[in-house]
């Protein structure tokens, strides 16, 4: 069996700048204008034009991290949340006590939340701390697109939480472990992924129950396409796309499958401006596919490094970071248009 | 199944023991020792480990069930989420212990390793060692199920506390223990003084290292094994006797020492150098063997369904195969209704071909389980 390489697709595997993380990725982003990988050796690498920047972030490692809107928050074995906002030293945004940092979450007007456990804590952009306790521990967290709202999945399903009302969290309830939670981009649904090889959906308006199985694996990556009708997820030797624009979401119809190759796909990250999603596969393979037709591009190819852990393109779309389990990153820049 | 190289994954071995039994003795016993390796250590509470270089982690013993219509196939979520993160850091630890609450049940921290993709891709369950306190776990096992769960879960048994009580009593006791599971090693100890190596790094669960299933004290070893004390030298074949109305804890003695020793590893299972042999009510293991080969088109289904219908009852089960028309041994192992089967090595030409399954487990039908292994006879 041959592996697809570059004779297969078109290649941006020359317009790679490689990266030598040398360590686990946690996730990619982009801080200004740098790259950055999180990694698990508790550092942060910043790639830039001016060159590559190490910091010490974490004592022990990065375990969770979140990016978004040209920032990236860290959550660390040493219970700390860390904020970078640009090349050098981090906002410390929290600490919890003796536990790890489980799941950290972006909001808008520099909210974050994070977990540790079963204790969720929100903070707002102006820096005040609410925090409420989950009926499990916490695996998952996402803000609402709208208003100061957290959903934390866990075992047993979400808790709805509003960290500046004083009531109790309104429960989404499923059967089963939720690992991560995101919200459809208007809002109209909650869905995790589970422990099962499955994902679970809840719309908003009446709670109904929406199943989405048969993956070969875990699922533990979704990311909305940038038109925020469909939700792209990994765990599969293809990247699957469910529909979400109809009133009842992807209830009753089949799902859109992208970038079939023989690896499962471990990452996926939709462009933030055009109907493209970049995948990461197990065997380190990156795609670039657009969703209309399937066109692929080859990103990067697959070889040493591991699966690829981290997928992250830049506000404008013309650059893509990608980390690997073993340490490998890189970052394709895309020909300007 | 493709042959995994499970010497890559990181071992993992599961302390449990009821409450006030040693397992933090063990434990600091473990990291104390000039070993020069370095461990991760998930705890359930914060208590007297105190050794620098190991990472220890807590954890909350938060059991989950699985979303497949399976009762028993529960998991350890919290250890899914540590382990998840233990391995962004490769290479910053060789070994991971999991010290278990003294009331845990360890099925779901071993299903954990096999239900979970991600943590069994990464790490491989090494054995589960159970610490015993000699002066009191007689009573425990009348008194808390979690105790005998323990037991017959355990593929190492610390007797721990020798020192506090008679000779008597420990024959006892490791009577009652060889009731519920001949197949553990049994281990006298005082403060849980055993070489490293006689609780790490067993390959418990692989199925190439399960090279026999006799009674562990038939087993030739060096282990530290009080040697003045015969074994008890039941075998299936004697277990067979007891009726179902066998009382709990009724001696069925079968008579004085005779000189069974364990380097005599040659008299299988026909040697019957039992002393105290203790029946429990409600766990009980029992072995069949057939010599000979068996019928993988019976045998696969047979025990497929078994995993199915009555897997809830079996704690742990094991079997080492001879297919007909197959030159390699088959060995496949269970916890509950998860099992794990391959091929293995080939049976050697002095090796008789033969098939054997043991069940630990509660309230096994014995009958039952006969009949549906011998219809598998090729």
């Amino acid at each position: 069996m041959s592996m697809p390489s570059d004779a297969g697709y078109p290649s941006l595997v020359d317009r790679t700048r490689p990266v030598e993380a040398g360590a686990y990725v946690i996730a990619a982003a982009f801080v200004g204008e740098a790259a950055a990988f999180a990694l698990g050796d508790g550092g942060v690498l910043f790639v830039g034009e001016g060159g590559e920047t190490r910091i010490a972030a974490h004592e022990g490692g990065v375990l969770v991290a979140a990016a978004a809107g040209n920032e990236l928050v860290t959550g660390g074995d040493d219970g700390r949340v860390l904020r970078f906002r640009g090349v050098g030293e981090p906002e410390a945004l929290g600490e919890v006590g003796g536990g790890w940092i489980d799941a950290v979450a972006i909001g808008a007007d520099g909210a974050v939340a994070w977990s540790s456990g079963k204790r969720v804590y929100a903070r707002d952009g102006k820096g005040e701390v609410r925090t409420t306790e989950a009926p499990s521990a916490v695996r998952g967290l996402a803000f609402a697109p709208k208003g100061y709202q957290v959903a934390a999945a866990r075992y047993g399903g979400v808790s709805l939480w509003f960290p500046r009302v004083d009531a109790a969290p309104k429960e989404l309830a499923w059967k089963g472990s939720h690992i991560d939670v995101t919200f459809s981009p208007d809002g109209r649904f909650v869905v995790t992924t589970m422990q099962e090889n499955a994902l679970h959906g809840w719309r908003m308006a009446d709670g109904a129950h929406m199943r989405m199985s048969g993956y070969p694996g875990k699922v533990r990556s979704v990311d909305w396409t940038n038109d925020g009708k469909a939700l792209a997820t990994a765990g599969a030797d293809a990247a699957i796309l469910w529909p979400f624009q109809a009133k009842d979401g992807p209830m009753g119809k089949s799902p859109k499958e992208l970038g079939v190759r023989p690896a499962r796909v471990s990452r996926v990250a939709c462009h933030p401006r055009a109907a493209v999603v970049a995948l990461g596969y197990e065997d380190g393979c990156v795609l670039m596919v657009r969703i209309s037709d399937g066109a692929e591009i080859l990103g990067r190819n697959p070889g040493e490094g591991g699966p690829v852990t981290a997928l992250a393109w830049d506000s404008a779309g013309a650059r893509l970071a990608f980390g690997t389990e073993d340490g490998a990153a890189g970052v394709v820049a895309l020909p300007a248009d | 199944m493709a042959a995994d190289a499970s010497s890559e994954k990181t071992p993992v071995t599961v302390l449990t023991g009821y409450l006030g039994a040693g397992k933090t003795t063990l434990l600091n016993r473990i990291l104390s020792e000039p070993h020069g390796k370095k461990y991760a250590v998930i705890v359930n509470e914060f208590g007297e480990i105190g050794i620098d270089n190991d990472l220890v982690v807590g954890a909350d013993e938060e059991v989950f069930e699985m979303n497949n219509g399976c009762v028993c196939c529960t998991v350890r979520g919290d250890l899914i989420r540590i382990l998840e993160g233990l391995m962004k850091r490769k290479g910053k630890f060789d070994a991971i212990i999991v010290e278990t609450t003294g009331l845990a049940d360890p099925a779901p921290v071993a299903q954990t390793f096999f239900i979970d993709e991600e943590v069994g891709r990464k790490a491989r369950l090494d054995a589960v060692v159970t610490v015993a306190d000699a002066k009191w776990l007689t009573e425990r096992l009348k008194d808390a199920p979690e105790a005998k769960n323990q037991i017959a879960f355990a593929d190492v048994i610390l007797l721990n506390k020798t020192d506090l009580v008679s000779r008597d009593e420990l024959d006892e006791v490791e009577g009652r223990i060889r009731g519920i599971n001949p197949y553990a090693r049994v281990i006298r100890t005082t403060k849980c003084d055993v070489p490293l190596d006689a609780v790490l790094d067993k390959g418990a669960f692989d199925l190439d290292r399960i090279l026999s299933i006799e009674p562990a004290f038939l087993e030739a070893d060096d282990h530290a094994h009080d040697h003045h004390h015969h074994g008890h030298g039941h075998d299936h074949h004697h277990h067979h006797e007891h009726g179902p109305d066998c009382g709990c804890g009724h001696d069925h003695a079968a008579g004085e020492d005779h000189g069974h020793k364990h380097h005599d590893h040659g008299h299988g299972e026909h040697s019957h150098g039992g002393l105290k042999h203790y029946h429990d009510e409600t766990m009980q293991s029992v072995a069949f063997e057939i010599p000979g080969d068996v019928d993988a088109n019976k045998f696969m289904p047979w025990v497929n369904n078994l995993a199915q219908t009555e897997g809830q009852n079996f704690l742990r089960w094991k079997g080492i195969l001879a297919f007909a028309g197959e030159p390699r041994r088959f060995v496949f192992q269970g916890v509950h209704m998860i099992l794990d089967g391959d091929l293995q090595r080939e049976w050697r030409p002095d090796e008789k071909r033969r098939s054997k399954i043991v069940f630990i487990g509660k309230e096994l039908d014995e009958a039952k389980l006969r009949q549906g292994f011998e219809a598998c006879a090729a």
